[in-house]
Order: structure tokens, then sequence, then C-alpha cells
């Protein structure tokens, strides 16, 4: 049960990154590498911010604010500079690497101690069920993590909510159709590259809200926790695409997060089976690589089927 | 209205692949004006109108649109007086996105975009009437991705599109070229009762003769970047498409002794 709510949690915490990729990719169609430096960034800031007695609350939103500059600057890259998507991310990542360092001080931060969001989650839980522990349907579980995983859940709602409004506002919609058709949304008036610079600031700010609730979730940041973390995030958007298997708006948001969740539930499981933990990077690329490969596979297999029946 | 002044675009300037679609063209036309753009191609007619757009920055010269020097004005800052319709059908909307929701984006058009909803009721109830008069029965699938219609269904939204914050000009590239005859028929009726209606000044570039014949009340021939050619008021009215035909023979012998002149010059001088 500590297991499945553990997986539970950091699938929910993790879905905030799947968010911002699926802004990026799939409304802007960039692979953006950025992330792997923009959730390092956002848990350094709350780390440090939390050390210094700051409000978790407001470290957090510290972190989405690292995450905003972080994809405003890989934007202006692209949109002004025109260096390739890819590279500009390249670059942010890269450069991103030092300045985490620095704004740690060292390659790592403890918050075990530290009033963080999960201390905080110990207090209410300690009230609310008086006691460390509370009997859940017939399982022992610790009060502080289920009022972890309730706070998650409150801003993982919020988040979703929040940007399943925002793309259907005015400003929202032209930001969709900026990716969808750049030539004919620039016909009606839209400055393009200020609305993709606009988007990957807010991809990247969500994606520094996941590093700052993953920092204080599992009691620390670290210089190393930010890689191959946008893999991670296209695995979880390519999941939650074939598990809605639809492309419109409310659904891709949902199946962003329920493909997060279902794919730390599955490395979970993976691990409890004996997987090396080594060899969980090396999978997960597999695993997209599959995903990206595997039904142009199956549409070429079916196409010699048809083929006779056409030519008869 | 529109006036045009002198404009010159040189592509790749210095290089082997250097084109030179706009050598100096000049145009002026009131407002309400019909004007129908002809040429061969590599004529610099598209070119014409996408400098008029704002697509790319212009070598020399000046374009004025409604009382306002435009001539520096980016391509999206121009949008605010422009609307367009493009040859390619996929161009002028966004495919997975809802009928409704292209609407909504165009009903915008180079004004501020806020935080409201983008689809509101009266907006709702206002594309419906608007796309009934289509008579393509798209009016109960506002819902339906852009994507899954066909060219011609498309391209009779975009122009509803273009023209539902009346533009102060009308840009028609050759809007029809890429559908089949039925579906082009069919547009170019939506097209003269849409500029009929809202009186709107257009542009319109085509390569058939026909309708520029049938349409517009001022006709521009273009060649190798330059005005060929114009024709207005009673000219226009009287013109037949062997008319045409007989300009673009000329054209097209003048340029032969052009090439002929040039190999004789070459081959005794060089």
């Amino acid at each position: 049960m500590t297991l499945l709510l553990g997986a539970l949690t950091i699938g929910l915490i993790l879905s905030l990154l799947a968010l911002g990729i699926y802004i990026s990719y799939r409304v802007f169609d960039i692979a953006d590498i950025t992330v792997d430096g923009s959730i390092t960034f956002g848990a350094a800031i709350c780390a440090v911010l939390i050390v210094n007695r700051v409000n978790p609350l407001l470290a957090t939103l510290a972190g989405f604010a690292g995450g905003v500059v972080a994809g405003t600057v890989t934007g202006i890259l692209q949109a002004k500079f025109k260096i390739n998507p890819l590279l500009s991310g390249i670059l942010v990542m890269t450069g991103l690497y030092s300045v985490n360092l620095h704004v740690m001080g060292k390659s790592n931060i403890p918050l075990l101690s530290a009033e963080s969001l999960t201390v905080w989650a110990e207090h209410v839980g300690q009230s609310w069920f008086g006691g460390a522990e509370v009997n859940l349907g017939g399982w022992m579980v610790s009060t502080r993590d289920l009022v972890t995983l309730l706070t998650v859940v409150a801003v993982i709602v919020t988040a979703c909510l929040g940007l399943y409004w925002f793309f259907r506002t005015e400003l929202g919609t032209a930001m969709r159709a900026s990716g969808d058709n750049p030539q004919m949304i620039r016909a009606l008036g839209v400055n393009v590259e200020r609305y993709r610079i606009m988007g990957l600031a807010l991809s990247n700010g969500l994606v520094g809200i996941a590093g700052a609730l993953l920092a204080q979730y599992q009691g620390f940041a670290d210089a190393q926790m930010g890689i191959g973390m946008v893999v991670w995030g296209l695995a979880s958007v390519i999941i939650g695409e074939s598990l809605t298997g639809s492309r419109s708006l409310g659904l891709a948001i949902f199946g962003a997060v329920a493909g997060s969740i279902l794919f730390r539930l599955l490395v979970a499981i993976a691990l409890r089976w004996g997987l090396n933990p080594n060899d969980l990077k090396l999978v997960t690329a597999l695993f997209v690589f599959a995903a990206l490969v595997l039904p142009r596979l199956l549409q070429q297999r079916k196409r010699p089927v048809a083929a006779p029946l056409g030519s008869s | 209205m529109l006036t045009v002044q002198n404009i010159y675009k040189t592509f790749n300037a210095g290089t082997a692949n250097e084109v030179r679609p706009l050598r100096g063209v000049s145009l002026d036309i009131p407002e309400g004006a019909f004007l129908v753009i002809l040429g061969g191609n590599g004529s610099g007619k598209s070119t014409l109108l996408n400098a008029i757009a704002g697509t790319f920055p212009l070598d020399n010269g000046e374009i004025h649109l409604a009382g306002q020097n435009v001539t520096r004005w980016q391509e999206h800052r121009r949008a605010r007086l422009i609307g367009r319709v493009f040859q390619n059908p996929f161009t002028g909307t966004a495919p997975n996105m809802s009928i409704a929701e292209n609407f909504a984006l165009a009903i915008r058009r180079g004004q501020a975009r806020g935080l409201g909803w983008a689809l509101t009721k009266n907006l709702m109830n206002e594309l419906r009437d608007r796309v009934k008069e289509l008579r393509m029965g798209l009016e109960d699938r506002l819902g339906n991705a852009i994507g899954s219609l066909s060219g011609g269904q498309r391209q009779a939204l975009t122009l509803l599109m273009a023209t539902c914050l009346k533009p102060a000009l009308l840009l028609l590239d050759e809007h029809t070229a890429a559908l089949d005859p039925k579906s082009a028929d069919q547009i170019i009726r939506v097209t003269e009762e849409v500029i009929k209606r809202y009186k709107l000044t257009t542009l319109m570039v085509t390569h058939s003769m026909q309708q520029a014949v049938n349409l517009g009340d001022r006709i521009l021939m273009m060649h190798r970047g330059s005005v060929a050619y114009r024709f207005e008021g009673a000219d226009k009215q009287r013109l037949r498409v062997e008319d045409l035909l007989a300009r673009f023979e000329e054209l097209r012998r003048r340029e032969m002794l052009d090439d002929s002149v040039a190999t004789l010059l070459q081959e005794a001088y060089i």
C-alpha cells in the first residue's frame, strides 16, 4: 500500500512535467529538452528557499517562476535568434546545469529537517486523523503520505482545470493555433514568435513546479535529478494518448496525467520484480522508441493485405 | 485607399538563385475597387500580393493602406487591415481545431486577445447563421475539426473567416486554383456574394482569364516583375478572353525577341 501510495504521488507530481511536455510537444511540436534543466532549476530554487525558512508554498511558486524564466530563454533563442528548437533546448539545459550548481552552492541539498510541504502534511495529518497512521480499507497508511497525496491531487486538479480553461480562452486558442498553423494565425494578426515564447514559458513553469514538489517529496534537490526527464514526459504523453485515443483538449490533458501515473506504476512494479534501477532510463528510452515506431510498422503490415484486393 | 509606389524585391541577392520578382511595381486603387491580377508563372503576381500582406520586407518603395504608411509594419500588424485567402486550402485554417474555434480566431483578427472564453454563445449563433449561407450543410458540424473537411469547404470557410470582420482590403491568392472545377465555381460564387454585400476592396490573383473577364472592375497584367497592361472602366467591361490571350501572345513574342536579340549580341560580342 505504501508502495502504491508512493507511486501514485510521484506519478501525480510528474504529471505536471507531462502537462508541460504536452504543451511543447503536442501544441508546438517541439521536443523541448529544456525540461531536463528546468525541473532541476525548480527543485534547486525551492530547496534553497525552504532551507532558508521561506514558506514552502512560496518556495514552490518560486520554482514555477524559475521554470518560466528557463522556458522564456529557450523561446527567445528559437523565436528571436532563429536557433533550431532542439538546439535551443540543449543550450539552455546545458547552461542551467551550472546555474543550478550555483543556486544550490553544492550538488545536493537535503530537506529532511526543513519545513517543507511534507513536514506540513505530517502536522496536518496528525491533527486530522489524530495519529501517525490511519486505517484505510484495511491497510495502515501513514497520514503524512496520505495528506501529501491529497495536497498533490489538489495541485494537479487545479493545474488541469487552469490549463483547460486557458486553452479555451481567446489567448489560449490563438496559442494552440500558433502551433497548429503558424501561417494562418499570423494572417489573423497574431505575433507567432511571442506566443511560442509564452507557450514554452508556461510549459517549463509547470515543469518547475514538478521539480519543486518532487524535491520536497523525496527530501532533497540534486543537480542530476533532471537527466532523462524529457523522455519520461514524452512517454507519459504518448501513453495518455493511447489511453484516451483522442486529441480533444480535455481528454488530452486528462490523458497526460493518467499516462504519467500509469507509467510510474509500471515502473514501480518493474522495479519490484527486480528490474535493475540502472536500466530504468534505457528501458524508458526503448519504450518511447517503440511507441513512436510501432504504429507506423503496424500500418505497413496491413498494406500488403489490402493491395491484392485493390489490384484485382 | 491602397497605394503601392514603385516597389522592388530581390530574393537571394548575389547568389546563383537570385530572383527579382518585383521590379518597380506601382498601383493605386480606390475604396470598393475589385482588381484582378493576371500573369504567367513567375510574373510576380503572388509576390506582389505577399508584399502587400507584409510577408517580407521590401528593398525599395512604399505601401500605403487606408491612409497609413504600412511599409514597415510586420505581417501580423497589417492583419488588422487585411483579410486573406490562400491558394492552398490547408494554409488558411488550423486543421486540428474545430470550425467554431477557427472562426473564433478570425473574429479577433488584428485585435488584442484576452482571457475571455473564445467560444461565446453570441459567436456560435452568428457563426451558425453565416455558415448556413454557404449552403454546404456545415452549420451542424461546427464542432468538427476543420482537417476533416474537403478543400472546397475549407476554402469557403477561410473566405468567411477573412471577411467576418470587415477588412479594409481582401487579398485572394489564386484561391480556386487547387480546387476541382465544381468547387471552384462554388467558391467564385461565394466570393462575388461576399464582396458585393460588404463592398470590399479586393485584390485577386488568378491565372484563369475567364475569371478575370467575369469578375472585378479592373485588371492588372504582370510580366517579369512589372506591370505590362492595365484595363479599367469601359475598357475592362469590353474585354474578352480573346483580347487577353492576344496580349499574352504579344508578351511572349516580345520575350522571344528579347532572347534572340540577347543571343545575337552574345554571339557577336563574346
